[in-house]
């Protein structure tokens, strides 16, 4: 579902005096349908690169990068912006909203760009928000203005009510109390048992057991030190 | 799928200096691009020229008309162009004073675009006007009155209710959001993604603010110098832009 073959990545800083930082050489991966694999490693190694390159809004440096049938290095926006509607879902760190949509819309959104019935896209984003304990006097606001907690489930739900082949995780129990952490690796469990092929990064190593079938670790596409 | 819309080379010098320079792209249906870049990098310039307000001096302009397929808009017959920029076409400039008639009332500024494509019954265009004045959020019982009485952002609100009346496909917009306090921008954001995304409308946005791209477009464009150095998927050209002008855009930006 997922197949990454020996991919790179530097940053190039034309405002620092060109300075070349390389972050990723020679990373190599494949996820299969129904299968959660963890990115491991310090921070700074590249785990969010990774994940972004994947994503599509970091531009991949060489080799290539394969999500369901798109190749995303080198791909058109509009193949990305499609493969992000029908193939690859993201729950990011941060949640990024218009002002004054409210809640249960910035959270049906996904659905309905793909595609799905608007009550229905409604329904399946009040469910996910009950359970993940977002109280509903809250759904009709804009997110913008919640707790961190609060906006990382919304940000959960949007990235669940979808859904889809394949999904990226950045750090998705983070800031979240036992209850809802212990939701959110059942919604990970649920997506693996329906087929979706899942990278994550889990500071949470407990939950990170919980639901990954294997850890990569990134260090290991670290680029070697120059001389 | 056809592009609604192909630039090719599109060039325009006034004098020696150069306006935009080389300007290729295709825009598909339903795509919302984004040009950006500091004043006088000519992304004025080329929106103009897209949308035949100016005359470039190399490069073809073609656009997939609803009638006969792409077409050379530059060498179309003028009445030709004038009725794409009535019907098919929308342009919502920056001064909503350039966009509307500011001596006839907010009713009649929607109306006339209606009666320009050949609508007659008053009942109707009137009923129009208050449901597309309702859309754009100004209240009904400002229908009689004159644009000048309403603040900047509702004037800018009626500028586009005024543009998308007739169906466009293709909206041309020039800063749609500039000289609009945040929180009049903010609802005019929400308003004008909404219309996008309900109505399956194209557009090109110019703008320099990087904020607004990013909610509104799905691709960038990055002009300098009257060149275009960077283009791309609008967050993937702005969290890992490659170009040295882009980086120092994206980096200057003040955080809140």
């Amino acid at each position: 579902m997922i197949q990454l073959t020996d991919v790179s990545k530097s940053f190039v800083l034309h405002n620092q005096g060109g300075a070349v930082i390389p972050v990723i050489a020679g990373a190599s991966l494949t996820v299969a349908a129904g299968e959660c694999v963890a990115l491991v490693g310090n921070s700074g190694a590249g785990k969010s690169t990774l994940m972004r390159m994947i994503w599509g809004n970091y531009l991949c440096g060489s080799g290539s990068i394969r999500v369901g049938g798109v190749d995303v290095s080198g791909a058109e926006p509009r193949e990305v912006l499609h493969m992000r509607r029908e193939v690859l879902g993201y729950v990011s760190q941060f949640l990024r909203v218009v002002p004054r949509v409210p809640t249960l819309d910035v959270v049906a959104e996904p659905a309905l760009a793909g595609g799905v019935p608007r009550d229905k896209a409604l329904d399946r984003a009040r469910g996910l928000l009950a359970r993940l304990n977002v109280p509903e006097r809250l759904w009709g606001l804009s997110p913008t203005t919640f707790s961190g907690g609060e906006q990382q489930r919304v940000n959960i739900a949007r990235g669940f009510v979808h859904d889809l082949p394949a999904m990226l995780l950045d750090e998705p129990t983070a800031s979240l109390d036992a209850t809802n952490r212990a939701v959110v690796l059942d919604l990970i469990l649920e997506a693996k048992a329906r087929g979706a092929a899942i990278v994550g990064i889990f500071h949470d190593a407990a939950g990170r057991a919980a639901v990954c079938d294997r850890e990569i670790d990134v260090s290991g596409f670290a680029p070697p030190a120059r001389a | 799928m056809t592009p609604l819309l192909q630039a090719k080379g599109v060039t325009k010098r006034y004098g020696a200096r150069l306006g935009c320079g080389d300007v290729s792209f295709d825009l598909y249906p339903g795509e919302v691009m984004g040009i950006v870049g500091e004043s006088g990098s000519g992304k004025s310039t080329l929106l103009s020229c897209l949308a035949g307000h100016l005359v470039p001096d190399a490069g073809k302009v073609i656009y997939d008309t609803r009638a006969q397929g792409p077409r050379d808009v530059l060498a179309l017959p003028e009445p030709e162009r004038r009725m794409l920029g009535r019907t098919d076409w929308a342009f919502v400039h920056q001064n909503p004073r350039d966009g509307l008639r500011m001596g006839v009332s907010a009713g009649a500024n929607v109306g006339e675009r209606l009666m320009a494509v050949g609508a007659r019954h008053y009942g109707q265009i009137r009923e129009q006007a208050v449901d597309w004045l309702g859309r754009v959020e100004i209240a009904p019982d400002r229908i009689d009155d004159r644009p000048r009485a309403f603040s900047g952002g509702m004037q800018q609100r009626l500028q586009i209710a005024r543009n998308l009346v007739t169906g466009p496909r293709l909206v041309f917009m020039d800063e749609p959001t500039g000289g609009l306090d945040v929180s009049v921008q903010a609802r005019l954001l929400d308003l004008l993604r909404g219309l996008v995304r309900e109505m399956g409308l194209s557009a090109i946005v110019v703008t320099h603010d990087l904020a607004v791209v990013r909610l509104l477009a799905d691709r960038l464009m990055v002009m300098k110098d009257g060149a275009v150095v960077e283009t791309g998927l609008t967050d993937q050209v702005l969290d890992d832009p490659q170009h040295g002008y882009t980086q120092l855009l994206v980096s200057s930006v003040l955080q809140v």
